[in-house]
């Protein structure tokens, strides 16, 4: 579970973030979902401990973000930024092999290989796996970026916007990978969307924010309203019935 | 193509294939033939005595000395620069801009400045030598300290600030040098370029310790610097403690750098051009595998100019400029043959 108690940032001094208050359960896809400059990705960064908080306090599994030392959380939670850029030249191989550093310290054994080539494998970049990061393009980058947060083994996952740069078919494949991660892997995603019908369907939670804070949190039936998303968005939804669930319809 | 993916044995090795296993042990190996030809070529060439015989050794053994500083600063020159570029997530920089050899030629114009010619002797000798260490190295960590561990915890700035004071500091010794007689300026011009001749053999007591410390210190953590190469976000994200990690770096890069240019003067380019060769010829992005082939290039580069200076141009001294000409060709030829950094 990821507890997050009076949790506030502030940036210069009008806006902030927070307070929130927020209870993760464990299991499952959790997305978070809101209009641009709302705080989801300052909410999963400091999750992720990867942004300091001005105030209040965050959970991940009992485990304090700010206090439990960095080394023992990697084994706890992983987490992807939204842009990521390395110096270094790496095969998709060596970038997903650095995920077991927090379990191997840079000394890959037998066990460490067969993670990596599972987690490979997983996002079905075997045929990629020697090649170059600058010679992929952006979605096979991306699905090779988060094969490396599944290789690092955590039960929780975070990810900043998965699906930028990916097209229908990669986004739906990219979501369906996190699904099966969440269920044959028992690992807790939580995931920042911008496509509110990703996380009407493929979500087990969702989560609206709003001006920094939770407006609401519950099922996708729930959020997936004329109401709610309106509210949210600021502007006029419509949710239909559609084949596959509802769907939400806002042009 | 499908077929021998396939075959590929499935590791995370550094140096996946056979192929590039084998290319990086014929690059170390022509750099050690290289580096003991150049030394055995400073040691020997023009050496009147018989090879073998007492005189031979005793003039091999005066000459020696230059080899051992050019040991040292290659590996001060290699182990930094490739450190400090991976902190900074930057490769296309040099720990020279930190303010190191501003503050070196500050120190050396200043005393020229004010106490005349006999002032290059003041500054020689090895409690000046130490001290001009434990000044550069308190310099840094100064702004290190300062700019890392504040609110604007931002290494861009550091930098940014390090360039400034380093311009500033330059620039205040080149007014100080436009008031210099041309005599006194003429004997410091020749304390400026970086040269190997500068070095005093009583420095390397302390020298040689400092640089070995250092510089074991950084290749051991080589595995952890691959993390850093990562970022701040994907270090932190790894479980690495991204500052802590970054300032202990920055602290051995400035006693590499204070030891090599207190030795022998700046060497702005060296360290930038024997970083970029290293990466292009080692072809990875593993330090363990870097760090040997940068101190080797630097090595090979040093002695090599040294030795044409010497024995080709007679032009005993300024090794730094022969290195930034020809170094600098090979550079812009390996570059533009290969199109990335």
């Amino acid at each position: 579970m990821i507890t997050l108690e009076g949790v506030r940032k502030d940036y210069g001094g009008e806006v902030t973030i927070g307070p929130v208050d927020l209870e993760i359960p464990r299991g499952g896809v959790t997305a978070l979902v809101g209009p641009n400059g709302a705080g989801k990705s300052t909410l999963l960064t400091m999750v992720g401990r990867l942004l300091g908080l001005d105030a209040g306090t965050i959970e991940v599994a009992g485990y304090d973000v700010t206090r439990t030392p960095s080394k023992d959380l990697a084994k706890v939670v992983s987490v992807l930024r939204q842009e990521n850029h390395f110096v270094t030249r790496l095969t998709v191989r060596q970038l997903v092999a650095f995920g077991r550093f927090p379990h191997s310290r840079g000394r890959l054994t037998a066990a460490d290989e067969e993670f990596v080539s599972r987690s490979i494998d997983f996002l079905d970049l075997t045929d990629l796996e020697h090649r170059y990061l600058d010679q992929l393009s952006g979605g096979q980058r991306q699905r090779a970026y988060v094969a490396m947060v599944l290789c690092q083994d955590t039960e929780y996952v975070l990810l900043d916007e998965p699906l930028n740069n990916l097209d229908m078919r990669h986004s739906v494949q990219m979501m369906k990978h996190l699904r099966r991660a969440a269920a044959e892997l028992d690992r807790t995603i939580v995931i920042v969307l911008h496509d509110i019908n990703f996380a009407g369907h493929y979500a087990d939670h969702i989560c609206a924010v709003k001006d920094g804070t939770v407006v609401e949190f519950g099922p996708p039936e729930r959020i997936m309203t004329d109401e709610v998303l309106t509210k949210v968005f600021d502007t006029p939804v419509t949710v239909i019935e559609g084949p596959n669930g509802p769907l939400a319809v806002y042009y | 193509m499908a077929e021998s993916t396939v075959l590929r044995e499935r590791t995370s090795r550094t140096l996946p294939t056979p192929r590039a296993r084998l290319r990086y042990r014929i690059i170390v190996s022509v750099l050690v033939v290289l580096a003991v030809g150049f030394t055995f070529g400073l040691l020997a060439w023009d050496n009147p005595m018989p090879v073998g015989s007492d005189g031979f050794w005793r003039i091999a053994e005066m000459r020696a000395t230059n080899v051992v500083v050019m040991a040292v600063v290659a590996i001060c020159q290699a182990i930094a620069t490739v450190s400090f570029q991976t902190v900074t997530n930057n490769r296309i920089i040099t720990p020279s801009i930190m303010g190191f050899e501003a503050l070196y030629v500050a120190v050396q114009t200043s005393a020229v400045y004010f106490l005349g010619v006999a002032g290059v002797l003041a500054v020689k000798g090895l409690p000046q030598f130490v001290l001009q260490i434990a000044l550069m190295v308190g310099f840094a960590m100064l702004l290190y300290g300062w700019l890392l561990s504040g609110r604007y915890g931002n290494l861009q700035v550091m930098l940014l600030i390090g360039i400034i004071i380093g311009g500033g500091l330059a620039s205040v010794s080149t007014f100080m040098q436009r008031l210099l007689t041309p005599s006194e300026f003429d004997v410091l011009a020749a304390r400026l370029f970086g040269n190997v001749s500068n070095a005093d053999a009583s420095y390397l007591p302390v020298a040689i310790p400092l640089c070995l410390v250092a510089a074991t210190l950084l290749v051991l953590s080589s595995r952890r610097l691959n993390i850093v190469a990562l970022g701040r976000d994907a270090s932190t994200g790894l479980g690495l403690n991204h500052r802590r990690e970054t300032m202990r770096v920055l602290f051995l890069v400035s006693v590499l750098m204070a030891v090599s240019t207190a030795l022998v003067g700046p060497m702005t380019f060296l360290g930038f051009l024997v970083a970029t060769l290293a990466y292009q010829f080692a072809d990875t992005y593993d330090h363990r595998y870097v760090f040997p082939v940068a101190a080797l290039t630097c090595f090979v580069v040093l002695s090599g100019a040294y030795f044409v200076m010497r024995n080709i141009f007679y032009a005993n001294g300024v090794v730094s400029i022969i290195i930034e000409f020809v170094g600098g060709l090979v550079f812009l030829f390996v570059i533009l043959r290969k199109g990335r950094l």
